[in-house]
């Protein structure tokens, strides 16, 4: 902070807050805000993570039998999809720099789009695990044949026939619901800042005249792609 | 009312309820969150109070065993959540925080409203479930009682937790952007007020702890409504999991209520003392150690629950080397009123206070973190009394003390000294008289959350009721001068304590936006050069005695 800098002029800047002296100290704070906010949000998965983790120790055999109902192309196809909305987010963000308010909303249209495709495909998944009675609660059934793909050694299928009739490999589908259902609301919430952001771009609002909205939008967006690059191994991915 | 030829300022400047309930000025939103904890803490000590007389008897005469359990319930869910947590962060912190620093407001004002409104949603659907007929879990919604088996309304209390952990993170995310990035040009790390120092290492443990136990809260709703049994062992989930998440973010939250009274007594001593703080970087950091060590300390709290032994003896070392930190501040704090020119003015009384009861608190900590002391008095009142030696002997202490030093600046009123003396005294007396019994109850084996108990008990279960009602009138006398001094008490000058800090240089109350002027700091902190106290007249009319203009 410079000594000018406590009398600022600020008539050409409309979207400076009246608390900040400056556009940098502006921008500073909300880059702090934003990865002190993520840093809340790692924690906040992290309780689940380490559940995960925990549970995964105590019954291996339950995973990788459970896991076998998951679709690994499907799981796929999402993280593909997500991760190129990361690309087109970043794009966004380029051309908000750039102040091409244009280019922005059609990235962030486009981001949206494929966030839309991500849900619809995790909403295919989701509705069969539901027709297979995979819902945790008392409609909860899990048929001790592996489906086809399924490699479990003899010596294995022994074990995983003492366990799996209870009901422990719910807690598979548990994990399986609460971290990608609280992924999910992640990803909707995102696709609402997307969208509100296109509409204060479209009506050409003073507070999305300049790059910072945008750029805090992709941090957030960044940040859910990434929690999925770390769904997608720890569920789809479990070794045979 | 404002007169006309009063300058304005962030009270007078608009009388609206509107401009109340709209405000992004982070004094306002103070007193939006003063008031409301008021509330809170009158409804949490009102439950305290059914459950004290009720304890009075060794039988059941005046309640039943199952409105005994919602009411100390409702007293620990309303006291921790809604009332010591955001007690000294949302008020005094959110006061004084952007005026120690010299800024015009926290970073983001609007999420500072946010935090409120969340705050009260959280706090409407807690009381709205005590009115429903109540939660009977206690305040740790351990498992498998609260997600399998209570019948009471487990639910919605636990949503208004979650809510109301919202707002903490809020404050957290405002208060540490704050520190960083809105101090006035010249205000270096170490010329900060040692206050700030406590925010920040609270508001660290806001934004890290606060989301665990939000999203654990949530796993036990998650089971009750729909199955999703993350801890129901019938699924192979594990109801440990439950404790070990819950006390990873409940330790530090004792911190949270803690830290921040820590911060106001070292404003306090050095203004008092007339002297420099001493030892300024071992108090400033000690407030980060323990804000770090505390998320290390969690399985003190289960050294029963079954946890391996190594793993015991590994909680107790971590909980015993975070007592060194605390001791610091003790040791930094007597060393800076030694030799010093003591005042003793009622704030300096509540610090006072605090010091002692903190130190009796942290003491029998250390008993209790020793795994075989621990064993036998676990969930005795041995506990319960530590941590109420803590909790209201240090953190409301803190509280008090710090509304007294700061309510001329808040309201431009002195509140009557004598009064608040007195009250000080009172709060002082009772509060020993509740708790200290508690102590001997506790090595004597009598169990926390029973209502029935053998008669050789009695008397000193009547001396503990007896201290409460001496309690609760020594927080009923300020509670009556202060609302009084807003209309009557005399006006206050800038600066009525000669203090230093950017807060003193500006007119009482502030003007919305704080200073004229973006200070420009060139001293260093607690720069009293052993003046004098202001006298009587200089603390009364608007005059600025030395130490305050600069
Ligand atoms: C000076 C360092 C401290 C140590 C070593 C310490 C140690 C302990 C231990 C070992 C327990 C568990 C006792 C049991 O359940 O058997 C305990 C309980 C507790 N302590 Fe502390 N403590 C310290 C400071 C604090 C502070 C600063 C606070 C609050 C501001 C606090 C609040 C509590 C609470 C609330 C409980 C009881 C929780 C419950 O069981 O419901 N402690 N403490
Ligand atoms: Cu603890």
């Amino acid at each position: 902070m410079s000594a000018q800098a406590i009398e600022p002029s600020r008539s050409d800047e409309p979207f400076l807050g009246e608390q900040f002296e400056n556009r940098d100290q502006q921008d500073e704070a909300y880059t702090v805000g934003m990865w002190t906010f993520l840093a809340t949000e790692v924690m906040f998965f992290g309780a689940l993570f380490l559940s995960y983790t925990l549970y995964r120790s105590l019954h291996p055999e339950v995973f990788r039998a459970a896991h076998h109902y998951l679709s690994v192309p499907m799981g796929t196809i999402n993280t593909a999809v997500l991760l190129t909305s990361s690309f087109t987010m970043a794009l966004a963000v380029r051309a908000s720099q750039l102040r091409q308010r244009r280019v922005v909303m059609l990235f962030l249209a486009v981001t949206s789009v494929l966030a839309l495709a991500f849900l619809v495909i995790k909403g295919f998944e989701w509705s069969h695990e539901f027709e297979e009675r995979h819902l945790p609660g008392p409609t909860f059934q899990f048929s001790e044949h592996q489906p086809p793909g399924a490699t479990v050694t003899t010596a294995e299928a022994g074990r995983v026939g003492a366990v799996l009739p209870g009901d422990v490999p719910q807690i598979f589908f548990v994990l399986y619901f609460a971290m990608t259902g609280l992924h999910a609301i992640h990803v909707i919430v995102g696709i609402l800042v997307m969208w509100g952001l296109i509409a204060l771009l479209a009506a050409d609002s003073p507070l999305v005249r300049y790059y910072m909205p945008t750029e805090m939008a992709g941090l957030y967006w960044h940040f859910v792609d990434i929690v999925w690059i770390f769904l997608y191994p720890l569920f789809y991915l479990i070794p045979r | 009312m404002a007169q006309p030829d009063e300058r304005t300022n962030y009270l007078n400047w608009s009388h609206t309820v509107k401009s109340w309930l709209l405000t992004t000025d982070h004094k306002r939103i103070a007193i939006l969150y003063m008031v409301s904890i008021t509330v809170m803490f009158a409804l949490g000590g009102l439950a305290a109070a059914v459950i004290r007389m009720a304890l009075v008897v060794p039988q059941d005469t005046l309640i039943r065993h199952e409105t005994y359990n919602k009411m100390f319930s409702m007293h620990g869910v309303i006291m921790v959540f809604l009332f010591l947590v955001p007690s000294i962060p949302a008020v005094l912190g959110n006061f004084l925080l952007p005026l120690m620093v010299g800024a015009r407001d926290l970073a983001f004002p609007r999420l500072n409203l946010l935090s409120w409104y969340l705050y009260i949603i959280g706090g409407l659907c807690v009381v709205g479930a005590m009115l429903a007929g109540g939660v009977d879990t206690g305040w740790t919604f351990y498992t498998p009682y609260s997600s399998i088996y209570s019948n009471s309304h487990v639910t919605l209390t636990i949503v208004g937790v979650f809510i109301a952990g919202f707002s903490s993170i809020a404050t957290g995310i405002n208060f540490i952007v704050t520190t960083h990035k809105m101090r006035a040009p010249g205000l270096t790390w170490f010329r900060l007020p040692l206050f700030v120092w406590s925010l920040y290492a609270t508001s660290i443990i806001f934004v890290l702890g606060t989301p665990v136990v939000a999203i654990t809260l949530a796993l036990v709703v998650a089971e009750r409504v729909v199955h999703l049994g993350v801890f129901d062992p019938a699924l192979g989930g594990d109801p440990i999991l439950f404790q070990h998440l819950f006390w990873f973010y409940s330790h530090p939250a004792v911190y949270i209520m803690v830290l921040p009274s820590m911060g106001v007594v070292s404003e306090l001593v050095p203004c008092f003392s007339r002297k420099r703080a001493f030892g300024y970087p071992f108090i400033a950091f000690s407030s980060l150690a323990i804000a770090v060590l505390g998320f290390l300390v969690w399985g003190h709290h289960m050294f029963v629950s079954g946890q391996a032994v190594w793993t015991g003896m590994v909680f107790s070392f971590l909980s015993f080397l975070i007592a060194v930190p605390s001791a610091i501040k003790v040791f930094n704090w007597t060393a800076t009123m030694y030799k010093g020119r003591i005042w003793f003015t009622a704030p300096m009384l509540y610090a006072l206070g605090f010091i002692g009861l903190f130190t009796v608190g942290g003491l029998t900590g250390l008993f209790l973190a020793a795994l075989t002391v621990d064993v036998h008095v676990h969930d005795t009142y041995f506990v319960i009394a530590h941590f109420h030696y803590i909790m209201v002997g240090g953190a409301i202490m803190g509280y008090m003390g710090g509304i007294h030093f700061w309510w001329p600046k808040m309201t431009g009123r002195l509140y009557p000294e004598g009064w608040a003396k007195l009250a000080a005294g009172i709060t002082f007396i009772g509060f020993n008289l509740t708790f200290f019994p508690q102590f001997l109850l506790g090595l004597q084996g009598m169990p926390r959350r029973y209502h029935w108990y053998p008669p050789e008990w009695q008397s000193l279960n009547v001396l503990s009721s007896a201290g409460a009602s001496i309690l609760a009138v020594g927080y009923a006398i300020p509670l009556t001068y202060l609302i009084w001094s807003l209309w009557y008490g005399a006006k206050a000058g800038k600066n009525p304590w000669g203090a230093v800090g950017l807060e003193w240089t500006t007119t009482s109350p502030p003007p919305t936006h704080n200073f004229p002027r973006t200070p420009v700091v060139t001293w260093e902190a607690y720069d009293y050069r052993d003046e004098e106290p202001p006298t009587e007249e200089e603390r009364e009319p608007v005059s600025v005695p030395a130490g305050g203009e600069r």
